[in-house]
């Protein structure tokens, strides 16, 4: 999607620098989101606005394209990269003018695992999506997520790994959740490379999520389900 | 086995059998192939004969289950007794399950890093070593193929922090000494930007596992 071609983004309309966004995201230009997400915000749009229509949008694209084998992670890393940096100015902002929220995640990579690409992008998507997430960061020890649940007011556990060797360890936390009583208190999502499906069933999450874009509409439809019991 | 290169063993393996008596046929992860050659020389092992699967099936471990599966059906009728030379290898303990469904045996532990070390070595020390990246003599030479560009880093290589950030040591476990590949290594280190740390491992358990094979026809 790169244009040779030098582009002034202040001269272009809004609609022009939203479709301008969407390319940058695709090719990485980070230096370029963050000047555009400037210059919509002095053109008076809500950081809520920005947030959806230019960034989740632009990161929608990326995400199908990688879905289907257009871009790599490389790509994938770059676009992610230069979304963060459109997040850092919107991030404070969103705050101050009430941006709707759908609900709050705790998010970390299990215990012997330090990978945390994935985790990092289904945190930035989730956030993108309107979730308030805690991430925990790399090798969680069960105690770790469930002291941060026990402490605040969490809808999703997601948990990450990418090594055969530590994604059992999802399950010791998932059954320690159990023993406590607490596992029907949240939605469980899990990720990474060498789950799937099957393993995420095996194991008594809610569900597998093969990529961040997935993560997002399957934490969306768990909390639309959790607002529909609540309204019934 | 010299004419093969390493980038040969990397993508496309060792279709044709090396060595074929018709006892017992080794069906080997393409990284493994020089070890392997060098062990079978070594112990005067000509029982023995190779073929190998594309070392980059690791970059996708769903395809090695298939893979080694197709290759005991093709091979199978021409040999008294097969045995694979791969762990795990990331494949969630799908390699083992078809092993046993063929009735062959496969090498244990999780991948090469453990059995070159040994595998209850590496299970004492790994716990403590979550952050070590490791490297063995056929992934030092096969750096850039296996893991650099992959990862896009030969067009990207501000993403390397993104990537490597949280590993605190690259560890090159050394089949061979060999100061080419130190040297190598020690290229590789800088670029990834973390301290080296050699080990010189030998064969660890691999020799003891290839040992193992007991030839039918004696």
């Amino acid at each position: 999607m790169s244009d040779e071609q030098d582009i002034i983004l202040s001269e272009l309309s809004d609609e022009e620098l939203t479709l301008q966004m969407h390319d940058d995201l695709y090719d990485g230009m980070k230096e370029e989101i963050e000047e555009s997400v400037n210059i919509l915000l002095s053109r008076g749009w809500m950081p809520y606005d920005v947030l959806t229509k230019a960034l989740v949008e632009g990161m929608r694209i990326v995400g199908i394209d990688f879905r289907d084998g257009i871009l790599f992670v490389p790509e994938v890393l770059l676009a992610a990269n230069a979304m963060k940096g459109g997040m850092a100015i919107l991030k404070p902002l969103l705050a101050e003018t009430g941006a709707p929220r759908l609900g709050n995640m705790v998010i970390g990579t299990v215990k012997g695992d330090i990978h945390d690409i994935g985790k990092n992008l289904v945190t930035m998507m989730m956030e993108g999506a309107g979730f308030e997430v805690k991430d925990l960061g790399i090798n969680n020890p069960v105690e770790n997520y469930l002291d941060e649940l026990e402490n605040g007011e969490y809808d999703i556990l997601g948990m990450s790994a990418l090594l055969t060797t530590t994604m059992p360890y999802m399950k010791v936390v998932i059954d320690t959740m159990v023993e406590k009583g607490m596992r029907e208190d949240y939605v469980v999502l899990v990720g990474g490379a060498p789950l799937n499906e099957e393993f995420g069933k095996a194991i008594g999450a809610d569900a597998y999520c093969r990529d961040a874009a997935v993560a997002v509409e399957t934490a969306k439809e768990y909390m639309a389900k959790k607002h529909n019991q609540l309204g019934a | 086995m010299a004419d093969i290169s390493d980038t040969t063993l990397t993508t496309d393996g060792l279709d044709a059998p090396i060595g074929n008596d018709g006892r017992v046929l080794i069906i080997a992860c393409g990284a493994l192939a020089r070890e392997i050659l060098a062990l079978i020389e070594l112990n005067k092992w000509k029982h023995m004969a190779l073929t190998c699967l594309p070392a980059n099936y690791h970059l996708y471990p769903d395809k090695i289950t298939d893979a080694v599966e197709a290759a005991v059906i093709k091979h199978r009728p021409h040999y008294a007794e097969i045995f694979i030379a791969y762990a795990d290898c990331g494949t969630g303990g799908q390699l083992l399950a078809k092993c046993k469904e063929l009735g062959v045996s496969m090498i244990k532990g999780p991948h090469c890093y453990s059995f070159f070390e040994g595998n209850d070595v590496f299970a004492k020390t790994s716990e403590d070593e979550i952050t070590a990246f490791y490297l063995t003599d056929f992934l030092v030479k096969q750096f850039d193929a296996f893991v650099w560009k992959p990862m896009g880093l030969d067009r990207h290589p501000d993403l390397r922090d993104m990537y490597f950030g949280n590993y605190t040591k690259l560890v090159y476990q050394a089949q061979i000494n060999d100061p080419a590949l130190d040297a190598k290594a020690e290229l590789i280190a800088q670029k990834m930007g973390l301290p080296l740390e050699r080990r010189f491992t030998g064969y660890g358990d691999l020799e003891t596992a290839l040992a193992g094979t007991i030839p039918d026809i004696s």
